[in-house]
């Protein structure tokens, strides 16, 4: 049966390693949902959080070609009910529209927005919560002149991932990642000659 | 290119030289060039042997090649493609890490073919590219291409390097990827602003371990006392093995549990080698046209035991109608082959060097000698109406069986047969006799045609010592052509036997039976190949009568150098057994 999974994958920080990663997705032409990427908890390791619409069987049989490669530290997959996660958005409102219409205001007090940037204008507001939520808002905002909408990709927490902590600071301590270095030569366009 | 002050190209050096970096008074540590840095990793590595092209963002590199003559030995080849199979052939002939060089742009495109073929076959391989300088990338410079992102899904492990600190690092990294584990392709690019930057060179430290790479997934006992319940509870057990046999050096570990347990065992086409063809337990060949018995005994054994092989679709046909009924046990080093194709009742992980001796131990000593006549029986059905007419024809045209069973008479199983793909690569697999390991070298899992030539090279500088024979159709021999300016200029002693059928054959075969003969495209009117040879100062000649077959294979095999033999086989012979796609193997036709 298909359904949501979101998959949790610890990397080493490595140029190239995003494209890896997407392409055992692509290949099978298995469409991403959402995908974030950010640092871990743990220096010099990577996460990315990426959410699926697929069965459990595929979902394993990924997580295999995911773990292996080279870079990848660990790969688990979850449904919904084993982590907790959250989605932004962001609303670009008319401000006059919010000031004249206490409908707008209820709304977005309902909804738990938070205005993130005031002008006479606009107002940015920002909600964070689950697809459903985020979704109903824009929904419900639509009649009343809504300028601009972006939502980000899921970030999720496995309930169940403490041993994982654990065994990443591990890793770290031990054996710390390379510190990426910056390229003098990449700076100096004007002063080298080139074939 | 713009420059707001363009310079001599003699400053470069100077312009990229690290003068940060102070030479330091400590003896071991020296100031090189990121170039040469990669000439010491070589060697600290082990290689002798390169396989490249050079070319303006390489040129650094190849600069340095020439002061390290003596302990590089660099093959000129002809297209880049062909350093890749070169390299592969010397991977598979001698198991170590085959090392190209290519320049950036049309040079690294050049090599992704062979980077796939490897790949899929998992062939070690470490590929070094030149690339343009560091603040060129992403300029649409002259040769730059994203070779990172194009090589990405055919490599096991690409890195760029722009700075030499890190070429060390990177090239100890990519020997220890390309080797261990379930090997694989490994590409280095390295940007020209590198190769010429100078640096510190410390003692060469190869790499040993990696934080996020496991090689081998760690040998679980209860899954190996599972995989043993199974099998001594067998009536009708069935060993199915592929190349992880060979990649594992594995094969007096196998050969010993094979014999112990007693099981009938057949072969993926790259796994054949791992067991003597002529072992009594040996029952042949799997897979689209593999022999009869394997094939349709596979859906009556009870307990399929699968070693270092994937469940590729040319082995297992239809999927829904393979081995149903059996238990399988599959052992692979890789995991994520474990489940991908066929459900594992049992899996175990790791590598076979490691399981098969545990398994061996906790296996009962059996005989199932009444289930190896089985096997026998369908053989004698093979026989009576395959084989026999293919390795002994009746009418005037010779088959290309018949041809690869004078070359068993002559080379008594010893030689390293190289075969391109088509239907001469399905016939020498299926007749040819191998005695040791490491015989049989072809394109499996790609089919890259254009592989025998430069594979059969590389092959013979990866086992000197051993007659190489590349068997290869007439439209592959096209493809990789050029690669005979090699064998002329570095003499190498390769025997070419091109099995000319004026078709390209295996493709007729399926539109004969397939798409009512409709012939589209596969007929050829070749070049007297013999008279390119003698263009390569290369002798040959060619046959098209039975009375000669035999003396001008003793010929070419005698014969003090390269020699090439083109023989006009029969045009419209076909390879059977056949399991038809989308059939499952119990379908397999003898005609
Ligand atoms: C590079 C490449 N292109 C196309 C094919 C498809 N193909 C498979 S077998 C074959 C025919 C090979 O003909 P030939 O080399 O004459 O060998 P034969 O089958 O006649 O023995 C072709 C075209 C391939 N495997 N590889």
């Amino acid at each position: 049966m298909k359904q949501e999974y979101t998959i949790t994958i610890y990397t080493e920080n490595q140029v190239g390693l995003l494209a890896r990663i997407a392409m055992i997705f692509t290949r099978r032409k298995i469409n991403i949902e959402s995908m974030n990427s950010s640092p871990s908890e743990v220096e010099d390791i990577f996460r990315f959080t990426i959410v699926v619409h697929e069965t459990e069987e595929l979902l394993r049989k990924l997580v295999r070609q995911i773990e292996k490669q080279v870079e990848v530290l660990k790969a688990y997959f979850n449904t919904n009910d084993e982590i907790v996660w959250q989605e932004l958005a962001l609303y670009k409102v008319p401000t006059d529209i919010i000031a004249e219409k206490v409908v707008v205001e209820r709304l977005l007090r309902t909804y738990g927005a938070r205005a993130v940037l005031i002008r006479n204008d606009y107002t940015v507001f920002e909600v964070s919560g689950h697809r459903e939520e985020t979704d109903k808002l824009l929904e419900v905002l639509e009649p009343f002149g809504l300028i601009e909408f972006v939502r980000s990709a899921r970030v999720a927490i496995i309930k169940g991932s403490h041993d994982f902590h654990e065994r990443l600071r591990e890793f770290e301590a031990a054996e710390p990642g390379e510190s990426v270095s910056t390229n003098a030569f990449l700076d100096q366009q004007e002063a080298v000659f080139s074939m | 290119m713009q420059n707001k002050s363009p310079q001599p190209a003699r400053d470069v050096s100077q312009i990229v030289d690290n003068s940060a970096h102070p030479s330091p008074a400590t003896p071991d540590i020296q100031q090189l060039t990121g170039a040469e840095i990669i000439m010491k990793c070589l060697i600290a590595e082990g290689v002798k042997t390169i396989f490249g092209y050079p070319g303006g963002a390489i040129m650094p590199i190849y600069d340095h090649l020439y002061d390290y003559q003596d302990q590089l030995q660099h093959i000129l080849v002809r297209h880049e493609q062909g350093a890749t199979h070169a390299a592969q052939g010397f991977a598979r002939a001698s198991g170590q890490v085959g090392v190209v060089f290519a320049t950036s742009g049309p040079g690294a495109t050049n090599l992704v073919t062979g980077l796939a073929d490897a790949m899929i076959d998992s062939t070690p391989m470490v590929c070094i590219t030149g690339q343009v300088f560091a603040h060129l990338l992403g300029t649409d410079a002259f040769q730059e291409i994203d070779v990172m992102n194009i090589t990405t899904p055919v490599t096991k492990w690409n890195c760029q390097v722009t700075d030499a600190r890190e070429l060390q690092a990177a090239m100890a990294k990519a020997f220890y990827i390309a080797r261990t584990g379930r090997p694989g392709p490994v590409l280095i690019d390295v940007t020209k602003n590198a190769q010429l930057q100078l640096t510190d060179f410390t003692p060469y430290e190869p790499c040993r371990r990696l934080r996020s790479y496991r090689p081998k997934p760690i040998v679980r006992p209860e899954f190996i006392e599972q995989a043993a319940e199974l099998i001594n509870a067998a009536e009708r057990p069935f060993i199915i093995w592929g190349q992880g046999v060979l990649l594992g050096r594995a094969e007096s570990e196998f050969k010993d549990f094979v014999e112990k347990s007693g099981i009938p065992a057949a072969w993926t086409i790259l796994g054949v080698s791992a067991l003597p063809t002529d072992h009594p337990q040996n029952v042949g060949m799997l897979g689209m046209h593999g022999n009869y018995g394997p094939n349709v005994l596979t859906n009556q054994c009870d307990v399929l035991i699968a070693i270092g092989m994937r469940f590729d679709d040319r082995v297992t046909g239809r999927l829904d109608k393979y081995a149903k009924q059996a238990k399988i046990v599959h052992l692979d080093i890789d995991p994520s082959e474990i489940d991908k194709n066929v459900k594992a009742t049992v899996g175990v992980w790791g590598d076979c060097k490691e399981t098969l001796p545990l398994l061996t131990q906790m296996i009962e000593k059996r005989d199932h000698s009444a289930w190896i006549e089985r096997f026998h029986d369908c053989m004698q059905e093979e026989i009576a109406t395959v084989i026999q007419p293919e390795l002994h024809p009746e009418g005037p045209v010779l088959s290309m069986g018949e041809v690869i069973r004078n070359l068993n008479e002559l080379t008594q199983g010893e030689a390293i047969i190289v075969t391109d793909v088509g239907q001469h690569q399905m016939v020498a697999i299926r007749y040819a006799q191998f005695n040791q390991p490491n015989s049989n070298i072809t394109s499996g899992g790609l089919g890259t045609m254009g592989f025998a030539l430069p594979a059969a090279i590389g092959a013979k500088y990866g086992a000197p010592d051993r007659t190489v024979v590349a068997v290869i159709g007439d439209g592959g021999f096209q493809m990789t052509i050029q690669e005979l300016a090699v064998i002329m200029q570095e003499k190498v002693n390769v025997k070419i036997l091109i099995l000319n059928n004026n078709y390209l054959g295996m493709v007729r075969q399926w539109q004969e039976l397939f798409h009512e003969r409709r012939y589209s495209f596969v007929d050829m009117q070749n070049p007297d190949f013999v008279a390119i040879a003698k263009g390569y100062s290369i002798e040959g000649q060619t046959i098209t009568e039975r009375q000669d077959l035999k003396p001008a294979l003793d010929a070419m095999l005698k014969h003090n150098g390269a020699y090439l033999l083109n023989i006009m086989v029969g045009k419209e012979n076909n390879v059977f057994p056949m399991v038809p796609q989308g059939c499952g193997v119990a379908e397999i036709r003898l005609k």
